[in-house]
């Protein structure tokens, strides 16, 4: 009987472990007050850049105060497909990319002109959902940011709207403002300021699906259903510019085909929240911890 | 004053002793450190510890930190290394006395003051007292390569069992010389770049730069170093063990030399990194691991055969089962070569499986999930070797009976159990999506954490027997004041 009881505890352990994760779990509806559609003013100028401040300059450019919202992504896939921007193939939305120069470097993989997945339909976390003719956000992720899209796919939205993906100098100027800090808010980090891995935000259950997206500039200081949030923007007034989702980067470099990701996500630990910290991967992975947000010149 | 003349003379002028303040000083900083990331960090331990202890962690100096944490714990684990050589290898008493001496004056000082720098302030005194430390364990090192030398006569081997030269030179002599050199030439490729980047505190992860075209030589020359060091420490280990359980006859004949090769030509593999020789360099290094790999399988086969035999001398046709207790009648003795086993499922055929497999899987997954499988690489290879140092301590400080079957088993148990989950962790992209995974991480995490858990309560236990056991008169200190493994080595 001695023997008995650890296998069947480790049994039951292992059964509660291997349980299929509801993805489409019920998530708190929340609403706040940060406007997707607001642009936030980049002065030209310089500012220090990577972890190790090194002084550089950018143009002036504006961004977008939060990540695109799959509400937004919805709307534009409407109107890309209706233009003939976008096509659905094989349960893929793809458009058309004009490809990257290729220099044959070791590992490096050809980018070629030609049609590009921008997001799967039948990825189980996809929260953009397609009857035939047209494309929803799911219920209580409207305005979360848009995930499980390619790099393609965030390039094709801002391209459509004229707009372009920042590059990581943009990025992180957006990020950090002028003067050295770790965090878009400041030196420190804590539960109230971003969704991170093991955050205990109200979104996350450690113990079933694990960490899930917050809606966009969810950390403004109010305090939602208990969880009391810090106003967390950057210094010229980002949300989300750590944590809750990595962000898709518009650099393309020479001698690779990856694609930059900042910012840190709702799955990493608090290191990779830190402005200057990169992530990358092809430019047609996507992931549920994945998102971007555009910038325009205009 | 008696009282703390004996104490100290043991702790610090005999083998076990100094072996046993290494692991004392290694087990501390784990304790330590170990809160300040992983599960412990998630349950706000390590803000207790920061805040507790006065840390002063500064964001963008945690990469530097880190190198600083992981030097202080290898600086020990090759002092612990270089006891066993000076105790199991024949060499004049003046260098036996002036190798313990800087090694462990050095690894203390890197250690204390290479740790109060990073995590406690900057204070360039304690920085200069940490590179005087390194500096010491790297005189250190060419004393012992001096001590050692293989081609002394009085060191020649006249026994046929083992594997000599026709003149008589010991092979094995040789192959731990050649380990030293390559050792302390290997350091040089972390020293050089350490003190460019270290400068400035533009000090960086290796596992942070990969996918990144055109790397430069001191960014290559860091990350050869890296790789070599954790190879160099597991060859010496498994020559340290082949030695204590008195490997010989045709299989440490044909393992020897197989040995020296091996380590020469991955050394020449890493050092290759740095010139324009580097786009080969893997192939040089796969070529130089293979015979290095292969002795130590010959160990293997070896020690499995003499437990087998040895343990079922008493009868006249034993069968599998009986075989196979005898196999595992005593872990201390079973264990190391075990853990050796074990490390090619946890670290070596999966470099290789990433290795072969980069392009097609792990490089279409983001860096991050590529950083993971590397960190989660290191940190298993590193720790098999800890288990296997701690297998061979309890055999040199005379577990017998339940206690040796149950410390020796803990450790197998618990350090594979967790071995196993990191394995398991690093490879979970293979089988499970990111949106899916939660409940099986939760498991794993359990399990890792159990498995390390564990293996830290042992250790504990262990350390604080040996500390009680200091303060009684005739512990088991006095008896080990005076006895070298020498004379442990297995007849």
């Amino acid at each position: 009987m001695k023997r008995i009881i650890p296998t069947l505890f480790l049994l039951t352990f292992l059964l509660v472990s291997c349980a299929p994760v509801d993805l489409n779990a019920p998530l708190p509806t929340v609403v706040t007050d940060v406007d997707p559609d607001s642009w936030a003013q980049i002065p030209a100028g310089e500012f220090y850049f990577g972890q190790f401040d090194e002084v550089v300059t950018t143009d002036a450019y504006e961004i977008m105060i939060t990540n695109v919202t799959t509400a937004q992504y919805a709307a534009f896939l409407n109107n890309a497909l209706a233009d003939g921007y976008v096509k659905v193939e094989d349960n893929k939305v793809v458009g058309y990319y004009p490809g990257d120069e290729f220099h044959g470097y070791k590992h490096e993989e050809r980018i070629d002109a030609g049609d590009w997945m921008f997001l799967p339909l039948d990825d189980p976390s996809q929260r953009i959902k397609f009857d035939g003719t047209t494309f929803t956000a799911q219920a209580g992720y409207e305005n979360h940011p848009m995930t499980s899209v390619t790099w393609f796919g965030g390039w094709g939205y801002c391209e459509y709207y004229d707009y372009r993906m920042p590059t990581e100098m943009e990025w992180e100027k957006a990020a950090r403002g002028d003067d050295n800090r770790p965090f878009p808010w400041g030196d420190e980090i804590g539960h109230g300021n971003a969704n991170y891995y093991a955050s205990r935000d109200p979104f996350e259950d450690m113990s079933s699906y694990g960490s899930r997206t917050s809606p966009v500039g969810f950390y403004n200081g109010k305090t939602y259903d208990g969880f009391e949030t810090i106003d967390s923007p950057s210094p010229y007034g980002l949300y989300d510019m750590a944590g809750n989702v990595w962000q898709w980067t518009g650099d393309v470099y020479e001698k690779m085909h990856y694609r930059f990701m900042r910012g840190g996500s709702k799955d990493t630990y608090e290191m990779d929240l830190r402005v200057w910290v990169r992530n990358n991967a092809t430019p047609t992975y996507f992931s549920p911890g994945v998102g971007f947000r555009c910038v325009s010149d205009n | 004053m008696q009282f703390i003349k004996d104490r100290f003379n043991y702790l610090f002028n005999s083998t076990k002793g100094l072996i046993l303040v290494a692991i004392a000083m290694i087990a501390v900083v784990a304790a330590v450190w170990g809160t300040l990331s992983g599960p412990m960090a998630e349950m706000g331990v390590s803000k207790v510890v920061i805040k507790l202890l006065g840390m002063d962690i500064v964001q963008a100096e945690r990469e530097g930190r880190i190198v600083i944490l992981y030097h202080s714990i290898a600086m020990a684990v090759i002092a612990i290394e270089t006891y066993m050589i000076t105790g199991l290898f024949k060499m004049k008493a003046m260098y036996k006395t002036f190798i313990n001496g800087l090694i462990t004056f050095g690894y203390i000082l890197a250690m204390i003051f290479g740790l109060l720098f990073a995590y406690f302030g900057h204070s360039w005194i304690f920085h200069g007292l940490y590179i005087f430390g390194l500096s010491l364990i790297f005189m250190a090192g060419i004393l012992l390569v001096i001590a050692i030398w293989p081609w002394n006569k009085e060191y020649y081997q006249p026994d046929k069992d083992y594997a000599r030269s026709k003149s008589g030179v010991d092979i094995e002599r040789v192959a731990v010389w050649a380990t030293a050199v390559t050792t302390l030439i290997s350091s040089l490729f972390g020293a050089i770049p350490g003190s460019y980047f270290g400068n400035g505190f533009t000090v960086f992860l290796a596992e942070n730069t990969i996918r990144y075209p055109g790397k430069s030589v001191l960014q290559y020359s860091v990350i050869g170093h890296l790789h070599i060091m954790l190879a160099l420490i597991a060859i010496m280990l498994t020559l340290i063990i082949g030695r204590w359980l008195n490997f010989k006859g045709i299989l440490h004949k044909i393992a020897m030399p197989l040995m020296i090769l091996g380590t020469i030509v991955l050394n020449l593999g890493v050092w290759g990194v740095v010139t324009p020789l580097q786009p080969t360099a893997h192939t040089i290094i796969y070529v130089g691991a293979t015979p290095a790999m292969f002795a130590a399988l010959l160990l293997l086969i070896w020690s499995w055969n003499k437990l087998i035999k040895d343990g079922t001398a008493h009868l006249k046709k034993p069968n599998f089962f009986q075989k196979l207790a005898a196999l595992v009648r005593d872990p201390l003795k079973f264990g190391p070569t075990w853990q050796m086993l074990f490390m090619n499922f946890t670290t070596s055929f999966l470099g290789i499986f990433m290795a072969i497999r980069l392009d097609e899987i792990f490089r279409v997954w983001p860096a991050r999930e590529e950083r993971i499988e590397l960190t989660g690489h290191w940190h298993a290879l590193s720790a098999i070797i800890a288990t296997i140092i701690l297998l061979y301590y309890g055999d040199m400080i005379g577990l017998k009976g339940k206690v040796r079957q149950l410390y020796g088993w803990s450790i197998l148990i618990f350090s594979d159990i967790a071995l196993a989950s990191v394995t398991v962790f690093e490879m979970k992209r293979l089988f499970i999506t990111e949106a899916e995974q939660q409940p099986l991480v939760n498991f794993l995490m359990y399990a890792m954490d159990i498995g390390l858990g564990a293996l830290l309560v042992i250790l504990g236990a262990l350390m604080v027997w040996r500390l009680t056991d200091l303060f009684k008169k005739n512990g088991r200190w006095t008896e080990e004041a005076n006895h070298d493994i020498s004379q442990e080595v297995n007849e």
